[in-house]
This record gives structure tokens, C-alpha cells and sequence, in this order.
């Protein structure tokens, strides 16, 4: 194929990353060295409030904001340099309370707390995902093929769910007095608020994503399951292999492949957890990385985003995942130029 | 052949792994089940301690608002014929009636009517229907299932929730229009070229997949907002502020997705022998009249496939909508928040869950019909590792 009609064929499609994904980037990037501010004028004001015989006036001093000729506020956009990152990071207060081994006073700031939970987070579900897959891959194709569709129909419900929904969801079994927190004080004959501390909150957010996920690995695994070579796996019996040694050393060889796709999409897509913070509305205890950044861009009550902040946080976030691709590329890279 | 004793799975395995993949079954189906029922009920039933309550629901009964055993045998026996009807003779109805390259839109069609038939047939006419038989049955015509509508009343008619439903359609159909025209083609030139471009455009697209939504929210926003500024002067008094349109939605979605469609379509197209479009070519044709009359006819299971998951993404988007459209407006995911933020009274948490069930319905039914493609979807993607 000649390059002009493959320029022709990926065109559009690179056109359309080019300006709504990496343009993006890089006004991320300089917007979080600038700042908008509307500027102020200090007037003062006569203030007349009707009294007896006469009027009594006082002379107050009063902030507004400066309009234009078409009454729009004037704003200036101002170059700080680091500062937004700065407000972000807080390194000062975080070295602090390193220093004095306070873990807690270190959570009480809001990006840390966010790194913390996002990385928590993405490694622990990362092998309780996979090995939840791999165990019903085996065991359905182990036991049945006559029910294999029902089961996967079932498996795909989480999967496919709105995650907002999917959360919520589980959300309403457990509020208040939901039937499986009223299950869990019958059985433990005990007082549980599931939503009152962070770390039940997380306990469900995990459980929410693995039942999310578990069926994705799941599906794929299976599928591998299906191409697994029965010459070999005769041979390992032949010599005496156990049904564990098999699995052990003929059957996850095989799918080893498959694992490191499930793991590479998964560890993309719980870097961004995102929906269970909005779903279990747990943003007093647990936040996550991507709701910081939401949160700076969602207006607050005067109608204000905080975009250069926001700009920030999302820079810090995508150096993130860069961090922890960087291994990946690095052996896409060297196959690559084995190849050539 | 049977299978050599080696082989087979002691009983004691067999037992434990059936019985895992019945738990499995239900933890899997159980969320989903439960609110379907809550919806249906009081809210003093909906949020009862007591399980037996919320699926029975007494206080539902007591208000007057339940299913009688006919009722409930006639209303599961017309949801099987229904969806008998909907499985073996729509299809054939659709391909029969559409004009002539136009299945898409047949089927779009068909889709919309067979909702309305639907609403017809169990809003309006069975309950009319059914009230006249249980008044004759007298007293073996009483309900013994709590069963009320009134929830999805509330969200749709009172709350006007259709409105939701219609941009939410607007900003799917878009997305899923345009991501596939634009895939196909990038897919289709990536899968034939072998050189060090298209590897590396493959690579961008995956760190491009990567990135957190926000971080691209965050670039889109100023700009968005001032854009009736920024473009005026290329396009005069009538440049348009991009916030809040529907329309810029959808670009932004198909670009967040183009990645993750452009990998999945090119091992759909890597599938397909390259020799099919040689031959095309040494008939006469350019590449483009190969790839619309030659490879594109065989495409269609994977663009099927690809299509329905760029439908999720855009469908289950909460992120980039909730933050780029106004409430005017808004799709369903991102307006349920406004629900379950509210909760001040548990009508209102119900209304929520009646909420979350209408949006969790479509992808419901998703699910029945296009099962295989999901599946061919989910390992297509991971064939090449």
C-alpha cells in the first residue's frame, strides 16, 4: 500500500486524535502554569438606610469585579509557574508530616490521599481480578458445556452495567439498613454503618470492581481455555503430572499471554477509578486521583472551576500512568527492533 | 469418544466447582435482580430490613397495589410470546420490509415501534384487561405480589426523564455513526500497511487510551466555554459556545474511543486473507472500491462487534458528559446523580433505583441479543496479546 492511501485511510482517524487528544494535552499543560483572575475594584459607596427626621448615611468600602464595555468581568490571565502545582502537591506539608510519621496528617492532604487510594487500589484488584477469572474459566470449562451460555450471559451482566449504576447498585444492598447490612448485624450480632468509615467504603469499592471486572478476565480466559493443546496436556499425564502440576505448568504457560492483556487493560482502567467515588458518594472519606481533577473542574458555589489546578492534578495523574507503562513500551520497543 | 480416565474429574472437584459456579452465578446477578424488584415496590418495602418484605412487599399489598396469581400468569406468559415474536419473526419482518441498503435504518425502525408495541401492550392494555378478570374471580383475583409502577411514573412522566433518554439516544447514535466510519477506515489501512508508521501510530493510540478522561476534560473545558470567542474570528457572529452541545460531545467521545476502535477493527481486519483485496485489486479496483465492495460485505460481524462497544462507552459515559453538557441538555447516567444526591425523602431513593433500572433495561436486552459478538469482542482483542 502506498503511503498516500494510507495517509488517506488513517486520515480522519488521526486527525480526530490529533485535535481532541494530544491538542488537549498540551493546553493541559500550559494552562496549569497560568491563572485566571477576575480583577476587583475597591469603590466607595454610599449607604443610605431610612432613620427619623433624617437619613442616616455611612460611607462603606466595597469589592466588585471590573466590567468591560459589554459587561463581562474583566479577567487576567496571570503566568505562576509552579504554583498550581504547588497548591496541589503541598510538598511542604507533606514532607512535614512524613518527617513527624504522621500517616494521618499526611491523608489529610487531598492529593496524597487520592495516590494513595488509586494506588491501593489498582494492585489489589489487579490479582483478585485475574484470579477470579481464572478460576471460572477453569472450573466452567471443566465442569459443563451445556450450561456455558446461561453462565456467561449471567458473568456479562456486571461487566456490561454502567459502572455509576453498577456501584449504586451495590450501594443500596448496604445503606442504612439494606438487607445485607441487615444480614451482616444478624450475623455478627453487632452495629455496622458500612458508609460511616473509610475503610468499609474501600472494602466495597473492591468488591464492586472485581465483580466488574471478574467477568471480562473471565471471558477471555475462557476462550484461551479452548485452544490449550490436548497433545500436551496427555504427555504431562503420561509422565505423571498431577491435575495442579497441569495447571501449573501446561495451562497457565499457555494463557500467560492472555493474563499480561488482562493486566495491561485492567491496570489502564483502575488507574482511572473514578465512577465508585461518584456511586458510593464516599468523597468525605475515599477520593481517587481522576475525581480530584473532576472536582477542581466542577464549579463550586460561585461558580468558579479551578481550572489551572485542575490542569495540574491531571498533568501529575498522567505522569502517573506514564510511570507505570513505561515498563510495558520498553518491551514493545525492544521487540519491535527484533523483529526489524 | 469418551474420555480416558485420567482425565476425568473426581467427584469431590466436580462438586465444589458446580457449586462456586452457582455462587458466582448469584453474586453476579444479584445486584442487579434486587433492584429491579425495589423498584417495584413502596419505599417502606423497598428499603425493608427484612428480605421476604422487599420481594413480597405486604405494604405495597395493603395500599392496593399488587399482582393477583392470573395476573401474573397471563403477564409471563405474554412477555414469553412477546419476546418469541421479537427473536424469530421480527428479524425476518425487518429484512423483508426495509428498502434496500438500508437494514440500519429498518432496524432502528423496528426497534421503535416494537418499544411502543410494547408499552401499548403492557401499560395500557393488560392492566385494563386484567382488572375486569380478577373483578370476576372475586377473591382468588387478590394480589399476593406488591407490584406498583408508580416510581417509573414519577421519573418519566413527572420528571420528565425521556428527555434524558432522547439526548442519551442522540449522543449513542452519534458516537457509534462516527467512530465506526472513521475506524473501519483507519483499521482497514493499519491492518494492510506492515510499515514503521503504522506501528507507532498503534503504539500512540495505546498510550493514548491510557490516559485518564479527566486530564482530556481538563483541556477541553476553557476552550469550550470561550469557544463563541476564540472562533469568531473564523467563523463570524455565529460561532457557537461548543459547552453544553451535544454535538461536541459526541467528537470528543469518538476521539476518546478511536483509539481502543482502531486496535480492535485492525485484528477484525487482520483476520481477513489479504489476498481477498488483491484480487480485487487486480480486477480494476482502487483500494477503496476494494475495501467498500470486497472487504466491507465480510466485515460486518466485526464492525457489529466494534460498534457495540463504542455504544457502551458512550451510553455508560459519566465523566465527559456530566462536565461538557448543560442540564438541559444532559444524558441519563449523569442526571440519575442528581437523584441520589437529592435523596432527601426514600421516595426519592426509589425514584433513583427506578431511575437506575431504566437506564440498566436497554443494556439488559443488549446483552440477550448480541451476546456472541460481546464475547468475539472481548477475546478479538486480546488474539494478537
Amino acid at each position: 500500500m502506498k503511503f498516500r492511501t494510507f495517509a488517506a485511510f488513517v486520515g480522519p482517524s488521526m486527525f480526530l486524535m490529533l485535535l481532541f487528544i494530544a491538542a488537549p494535552l498540551i493546553s493541559v499543560f500550559s494552562q496549569s502554569f497560568y491563572v485566571d483572575q477576575s480583577v476587583f475594584e475597591t469603590v466607595e459607596v454610599e449607604v443610605c438606610t431610612p432613620g427619623f427626621l433624617t437619613q442616616t448615611c455611612e460611607i462603606e468600602q466595597r469589592t466588585q469585579p471590573l466590567l468591560d464595555e459589554d459587561g463581562k468581568q474583566i479577567v487576567n490571565t496571570e503566568f505562576v509557574g509552579w504554583t498550581s502545582y504547588r497548591n496541589v502537591l503541598r510538598l511542604g506539608d507533606a514532607w512535614e508530616a512524613l518527617s513527624d510519621l504522621n500517616w494521618s496528617s499526611f491523608q489529610q492532604i487531598e492529593f496524597w490521599k487520592a495516590l494513595r487510594f488509586t494506588l491501593t487500589f489498582t494492585l489489589i484488584t489487579l490479582p483478585l481480578a485475574i484470579g477470579l477469572g481464572l478460576l471460572l474459566a477453569i472450573t466452567v470449562n471443566n465442569v459443563t458445556k451445556a450450561l456455558k451460555g446461561q453462565i456467561i450471559f449471567i458473568s456479562l451482566l456486571p461487566f456490561i452495567i454502567t459502572p455509576v449504576i453498577g456501584a449504586l447498585s451495590i450501594r443500596w444492598l448496604f445503606i442504612g439498613d439494606g438487607i445485607m447490612t441487615a444480614f451482616l448485624e444478624w450475623w455478627l450480632q453487632r452495629d455496622i454503618a458500612m458508609f460511616a468509615q473509610a475503610w468499609t467504603i474501600e472494602l466495597l469499592m473492591l468488591f464492586y470492581r472485581v465483580w466488574h471486572v471478574g467477568p471480562f478476565a473471565f471471558v477471555v480466559f475462557y476462550a484461551g481455555l479452548q485452544t490449550v493443546n490436548n497433545d500436551t496436556l496427555e504427555s504431562a499425564i503420561i509422565d505423571g503430572a498431577s491435575r495442579f502440576e497441569r495447571l501449573r505448568y501446561v495451562i497457565i504457560p499457555h494463557l500467560m499471554p492472555l493474563i499480561v492483556f488482562v493486566a495491561l487493560i485492567h491496570l489502564m482502567d483502575t488507574y482511572r477509578v473514578f465512577e465508585e467515588i461518584v456511586g458510593f458518594s464516599s468523597q468525605a472519606h475515599v477520593i481517587s486521583l481522576q475525581w480530584l481533577t473532576y472536582d477542581f473542574l466542577t464549579p463550586d458555589e460561585a461558580g468558579n472551576r479551578s481550572v489551572s489546578r485542575a490542569s495540574a492534578s491531571a498533568m501529575l495523574t498522567m505522569v502517573g500512568i506514564v510511570i507505570l507503562l513505561i515498563p510495558l513500551l520498553r518491551k514493545t520497543w525492544n521487540d519491535h527492533r527484533r523483529a526489524h | 469418544m469418551s474420555v480416558p480416565k485420567a482425565l476425568q474429574t473426581p467427584l469431590s472437584l466436580r462438586l465444589s466447582s458446580s457449586a462456586f459456579i452457582v455462587i458466582w452465578c448469584l453474586i453476579a446477578a444479584f445486584p442487579i435482580f434486587w433492584i429491579a424488584v425495589m423498584s417495584i415496590k413502596v419505599p417502606i418495602d423497598a428499603f425493608a430490613p427484612n428480605p421476604v418484605n422487599v420481594v413480597f412487599g405486604p405494604k405495597t399489598i395493603a395500599d392496593g397495589k399488587g399482582l393477583s396469581i392470573p395476573d401474573i400468569v397471563i403477564g409471563v406468559l405474554a412477555l414469553y410470546f412477546f419476546a418469541r415474536f421479537c427473536m424469530r419473526n421480527l428479524p425476518q419482518l425487518v429484512s423483508r420490509h426495509s428498502p434496500l441498503g438500508l437494514v440500519a435504518l429498518g432496524w432502528l425502525a423496528a426497534a421503535l415501534l416494537t418499544g411502543l408495541a410494547f408499552a401499548l401492550i403492557f401499560v395500557i392494555v393488560l392492566p385494563a384487561v386484567m382488572q375486569v378478570i380478577n373483578g370476576v374471580l372475586g377473591s382468588f383475583g387478590n394480589p399476593v405480589l406488591g407490584f406498583t409502577a408508580e416510581h417509573y411514573q414519577a421519573v418519566w412522566v413527572d420528571n420528565k426523564f425521556y428527555r434524558n433518554f432522547i439526548n442519551s439516544l442522540i449522543v449513542t447514535t452519534g458516537v457509534v455513526t462516527v467512530s465506526l466510519t472513521v475506524g473501519t477506515l483507519a483499521g482497514y489501512g493499519l491492518a494492510r500497511s506492515g510499515s514503521n508508521v503504522a506501528f507507532w501510530i498503534l503504539i500512540g493510540a495505546l498510550i493514548f487510551r491510557s490516559l485518564p478522561h479527566s486530564v482530556l476534560v481538563a483541556g477541553y473545558l476553557p476552550v469550550f466555554i470561550n469557544s463563541a470567542e476564540i472562533l469568531k474570528p473564523i467563523l463570524g457572529e455565529n460561532a457557537p459556545t461548543l459547552y453544553g452541545q451535544p454535538l461536541a460531545v459526541i467528537a470528543v467521545l469518538v476521539s476518546i474511543n478511536q483509539p481502543f476502535t482502531i486496535w480492535m477493527l485492525r485484528s477484525f481486519f487482520h483476520n481477513i486473507p489479504a489476498d481477498l483485496d488483491e484480487a480485487a485489486r487486480v480486477d480494476g479496483c482502487t483500494h477503496f472500491q476494494a475495501f467498500r465492495w470486497v472487504i466491507m460485505p465480510v466485515m460486518w460481524p466485526g464492525v457489529i462487534t466494534t460498534g457495540l462497544f463504542s455504544f457502551l462507552l458512550a451510553y455508560n459515559d459519566f465523566l465527559v458528559t456530566s462536565l461538557l453538557l448543560d442540564a438541559q441538555n444532559q444524558t441519563m447516567v449523569p442526571a440519575i446523580a442528581g437523584y441520589f444526591n437529592r435523596e432527601t425523602t426514600t421516595t426519592d431513593q426509589v425514584e433513583a433505583v427506578a431511575a437506575a433500572v431504566s437506564i440498566t433495561a436497554p443494556l439488559f436486552l443488549l446483552v440477550m441479543v448480541f451476546q456472541r459478538q460481546i464475547v468475539s469482542g472481548l477475546t478479538a482483542g486480546a488474539v494478537k496479546g
